[in-house]
């Protein structure tokens, strides 16, 4: 214990010491900005996540529902008030709504305080207005019909609707509310009403279809938990849904910039690496002698080790707790900073969990990265006092490299969660330092060769590079794989951004028509051009029930999803067509071409396939309208859901379903000249169900602009990150520098030759790793893009261009600013140093 | 073992016996000490003498247990160096030796009384900060303690590591060319000090030097050159 406090008195002594010459300045920056950027990436992470899920929840109206034709237990809500969560009850039913002699089926939801959750109900006070938000829920006696109900009935704000047994007045028409694009097929035109008024409607007898739907909403952790316990309490019969499986738009949404942001994490994991490393290297060779000596003194190899490890464990702690308070600092400042431009309201508080986990990454990797130097540091011989270049012995390979390795893969599955990606990643990598050990090795050699024929700054410069063998291997590596991640993160940032943009363009479809007859078909489309509106494809819409697979009822089956069941026990909508659309991709099979025309062939979305497990040729039995049709598999679809096309799981050929009874389903991009116009439109189609996204479309806007956010975020994060690197690279060889410089201006240098070849050496550092980053970036580029994310990739080759102009300048200008004070001080002052 | 060589040299402090070093080079295996055997005794003081690469430092250092032979045996004040770990050769040099090199070697961390303390917080001394001011004190730095090394002139850090190396009370003192940093003046009263303190504390002295000024003023002289010992054994 005394000799542990012995250790202690004298790791604080050495680092009081280094503070004041300023040793300890670039360790402690480059370990603070890597705990910074790995817990502000965190907290951001977390808390824009969690926003995107609040955002994505409001498509639920609620963080989870539940839903049921039967009555929900009373036990479910308590079970959430005593949990914190607030909730809110809907039932929902069919029913004909008169207005006079007037009739219109629709959709009634009775909705009790609260409701919703998340997201607002719009309300105007004239059909097809513009919306603004509801306080509250109608009140008692009153209802809120959607505009084509209200349209369709030719009623007014004041009317007198009858729904069941109850008189109803309308004090507000329904524009939108959150929930309603959950799905489109099954919506007639809506209308809410005070759940308290449903027992005076009479409409709930034994046998009426009444869907039961419990809405929660809350904190993250209690709404997680209560889930959990809703999943071993709920009966079978009812479905939980959260935000996981709300609009497969908004999942995709959420799941890219989870995987995106995820991928930067893990960059920054990685610079963080490389920072301590070069760290740790550099103290280790500071504390040479101070370890020899005290070994000469009398000092054990254990005691000599403890003094080591408690320095850094020092210099851990310290730099953790300041880089978890910068970091949390810059992703507040950077939340406030954006909060106006982003239209929200309140961003979710940060949790403790990511200051933990960066406090823990930031040990892991000391614990990885600087323990195997440090042990080499209590090796040094004790003859080193009298023999100055006497270093440790050499570090054995498994010692140098395995706790790295370690650290590295336990931290790249912690950032991934992914076994398989994790597995690439680490190998991708594995395979990218030992090409860039190679390459680099080549390239100063092939610099030691060129020395001859070039000026004296030249000669100094490029002689420096080939004489520090190793040292600008270990160099170029740092260089090149934080210029790598730059560049990476640059070209899959530009590629994602892109895409998300192009997924979603201004003229994006904002109305969905479902139910159009098909006699009136062709006027229908006339009136809407009429309209100015912009047709997408129209497609027809037949309800159907799977009822084999290859001549066993699915009800003998069994299927290892719950959306398998889902598939097998529920009526799905199903289409016909004669061509593929552009947002479907082919991925298995062919697209039937004009000679297959009424023959039974069925085309698959990935989803339904993998769902099912079927494949290519099996037979698919459907009930379709009371009829029973056969077809066999002869194409599986990858389908693009986030296009606002209309798309269906399930695809037949043409010819096969013209005896069947169906509807046709559009989609539509246009501004109506007035609300007037809606409500003749709708007014003189009755049948056919208008559907406005244009909220839905502005919420899924809104995530992507908060995913588009937290990216850019994530990238400055970084780049300071990989920046307080390359700074740490070349503050390690500044003592070996400023003799140099000394010595060669003894020896009658001008200051400006010095100058030209510490340039020299810096431009050629940064542009062979330049070189190389900007290659390895285009290849995990076009793999990243490829495989992780699932977008198109094309070659820019201003990648290269970038990559080495910029890693030259870059180098060249942390370089210069490292080495400023080394080459400016008087050669007298270092030689007697 | 080293107990009956105890008895068989009961005077001797430091006992050499075919002390050989070799170490690898490109060329092939290279020789740095040849066959060394001597016997230093207690009290008495020795220079070590010869030309650059003639194998002067290679022998203090194996003579201070600060490296190991290739063959031979070292006994340092009883003990069979040859049979201690690099630990337990550490804990003798914590007890019974003292070092004084020609680039002074303190801790640039630790001030004038720090540097002083450190072998004696090493060794687990008591009354360690008391002994460590009176050692300051007999280098007449008594005024200088809070002082850090790059505060304090050559000559002066100097004697600070004199401090530092006797404060122990060593059995044995070992210098590595002590003048070597230092000008002629500054050097002849470090010079003086040393055997100034090896006299008052009867400490055996083993110093490493290439002035003979200062050699002369040994007990004992050994000249060595290309490895061997070729007087004064």
């Amino acid at each position: 214990m005394r000799q542990l406090l012995h250790a202690l008195m004298l790791a604080l002594r050495f680092l009081g010491r280094e503070w004041r010459a300023g040793e300890l300045g670039v360790l402690l920056l480059a370990l603070t900005t890597a705990v910074a950027a790995l817990t502000g990436v965190g907290l951001l992470v977390e808390r824009i996540g969690e926003a995107m899920e609040q955002q994505a929840s409001q498509v639920l109206a609620a963080d989870i529902s539940l839903r049921s034709t039967r009555d929900l237990s009373t036990d479910y809500f308590t079970e959430s008030r005593r949990r914190g969560l607030s909730a809110a009850r809907v039932e929902t039913l069919l029913s004909v709504v008169f207005q006079g002699d007037e009739s219109q089926l629709a959709d009634v939801e009775a909705v009790t305080p609260g409701y919703p959750l998340r997201g607002t109900v719009l309300v105007a006070d004239q059909p097809f207005a513009a919306g603004t938000p509801a306080s509250g829920i109608p009140g008692h006696g009153e209802a809120w019909p959607s505009s084509k109900l209200l349209a369709t009935l030719g009623g007014q704000l004041g009317s007198v609707l009858s729904i069941g047994a109850g008189r109803f007045r309308v004090t507000r028409v329904l524009i939108s509310r959150p929930d309603q694009g959950a799905n489109l097929a099954d919506l007639a035109p809506a209308l809410i009403l005070n759940a308290a008024d449903l027992p005076a409607t009479q409409l709930i007898q034994p046998g009426s279809r009444v869907t039961y739907s419990g809405l929660f909403a809350g904190q993250t952790a209690a709404v997680r938990g209560f889930k959990d316990w809703l999943l071993l309490h709920k009966r079978s019969d009812e479905r939980l849904r959260d935000v996981s499986d709300a609009t497969p738009q908004l999942s995709n949404a959420v799941d890219r910039a989870g995987r995106f942001l995820m991928l930067a994490g893990l960059v920054s994991v990685l610079l963080c690496s490389i920072a301590v490393a070069m760290a740790a290297r550099q103290h280790v060779r500071r504390h040479l002698d101070a370890v020899a000596l005290l070994k000469t003194l009398g000092a054990s190899r254990a005691f000599t080790l403890q003094v080591s490890l408690l320095q850094l464990l020092l210099v851990a702690l310290l730099a953790a707790t300041l880089g978890s308070l910068v970091g949390f600092l810059a992703q507040e400042w950077l939340l406030r900073a954006v909060r106006g431009l982003m239209n929200l309201t309140s961003l979710p508080p940060a949790g403790p969990q990511p200051v933990v986990a960066g406090f823990v990454a930031a040990l892991a990797v000391l614990a990885g990265f600087a323990l195997p130097p440090l042990l080499q540091l209590a090796q040094v011989p004790p003859l080193r006092v009298l023999r100055r270049d006497l270093g440790p012995p050499p570090p054995l390979a498994w010692l140098a490299a395995g706790p790295a390795l370690i650290v590295v893969v336990a931290l790249v599955y912690w950032a991934v969660r992914d076994p398989r990606l994790a597995a690439q990643f680490i190998v991708g990598l594995g395979l990218y330092l030992g090409v860039l050990g190679l390459a680099g090795r080549a390239l100063v050699a092939l610099c030691g060769r060129l020395r001859g024929g070039v000026g004296l700054a030249w000669r100094y410069g490029i002689a420096n590079l080939s004489r520090r063998r190793t040292d600008s291997m270990v160099q170029i590596a740092a260089f090149g794989t934080g210029l790598m991640v730059l560049l990476l993160l640059g070209v899959v940032r530009a590629d994602l951004e892109h895409d998300w943009r192009a997924s979603l363009p201004p003229d994006a479809p904002n109305y969905f028509f479902v139910n159009i007859p098909p006699d009136q078909r062709e006027q229908f489309a006339q009136a809407l051009t009429g309209q100015g509106a912009r047709l997408n494809r129209m497609l027809p819409m037949l309800r159907g029930r799977l009822v084999a697979i290859d001549g066993r009822a699915v009800e003998s089956l069994h299927f290892h999803s719950a959306q398998g069941d889902g598939f097998a026990s529920r009526e799905q909508n199903v289409t016909w067509a004669d061509r593929l659309g552009a947002d479907n991709q082919l991925v298995a099979g062919r697209w039937w071409s004009q000679a297959d025309r009424g023959k039974p062939l069925v085309s698959l979305s990935t989803e339904f396939q993998q769902s099912l497990g079927v494949k290519l040729g099996d037979r698919m039995s459907f009930d379709i309208g009371g009829e029973s049709f056969t077809a066999t598999v002869a194409s599986i679809r990858k389908v693009k859901w986030d296009s606002f096309q209309p798309n269906f799981f399930v695809v037949f050929a043409p010819g096969v379903l013209d005896g069947a009874a169906g509807t046709w389903l559009t989609s539509a991009y246009f501004h109506p000249r007035s609300a007037h116009a809606m409500a003749e439109l709708a007014h003189r189609f009755p049948s056919v169900s208008i559907f406005n996204v244009d909220d839905l479309l502005s919420q899924v806007r809104a995530v992507i602009d908060k995913a588009l956010l937290a990216v850019r975020s994530v990238f400055i994060f970084t780049l300071f990150a990989g920046l307080t690197v390359l700074l740490a690279a070349v503050q390690a060889s500044r003592e070996e520098r400023r003799f140099e410089s000394a010595m060669l201006r003894t020896l009658g240098a001008g200051r400006r030759t010095v100058w030209a070849g510490v340039l020299t050496e810096f431009l050629a550092l940064g542009g062979l790793s330049g070189l190389l980053a900007s290659v390895a970036a285009v290849a995990a580029g076009a793999f990243i893009a490829g495989h992780v994310l699932q977008l198109p990739w094309s070659f820019d080759p201003w990648v290269l261009a970038l990559g080495i102009g910029g890693g030259a300048l870059l180098v060249a200008a942390s370089g210069w600013l490292a080495t400023r004070g080394v080459v400016n001080q008087p050669p007298m002052l270092t030689l007697r140093r | 073992m080293p107990n009956a060589h105890q008895r068989a040299v009961p005077e001797a402090v430091l006992k050499v016996e075919n002390l050989t070093r070799q170490v690898s080079s490109p060329e092939g295996p290279l020789t740095i000490v040849h066959d060394v055997s001597l016997e230093i005794g207690s009290g008495e003081s020795v220079a070590i003498v010869g030309a650059s690469g003639a194998g002067k430092s290679t022998l203090l250092a194996l003579l201070a247990g600060l490296d190991t032979p290739t063959s031979g045996r070292v006994w340092l004040a009883g003990q069979d160096l040859t049979a201690l770990t690099e630990d337990g050769r550490a804990r003798l040099r914590a007890r019974r030796v003292g070092f004084v090199f020609q680039s002074f070697h303190l801790i640039p961390a630790l001030t004038a009384l720090e540097n002083v303390l450190l072998p004696l917080e090493l060794a687990g001394s008591p009354g360690a900060r008391a002994a460590a001011s009176t050692a300051l004190d007999r280098v007449g730095l008594a005024a200088r303690i809070g002082h850090y090394p790059r505060q304090l002139s050559g000559g002066e850090q100097q004697r600070v590591a004199l401090a530092r190396a006797f404060v122990t009370e060593p059995a044995v003192l070992f210098a590595d060319e002590p003048t070597g940093n230092l000008d002629s003046a500054t050097g002849a009263r470090i010079v003086d000090l040393m055997f100034e303190m090896n006299a008052h504390s009867a400490t055996t002295l083993v110093l490493v030097t290439h002035e003979s000024a200062l050699a002369a003023r040994c007990d004992r002289i050994l000249h060595m050159d290309g490895g061997r010992l070729v007087a004064g054994a």
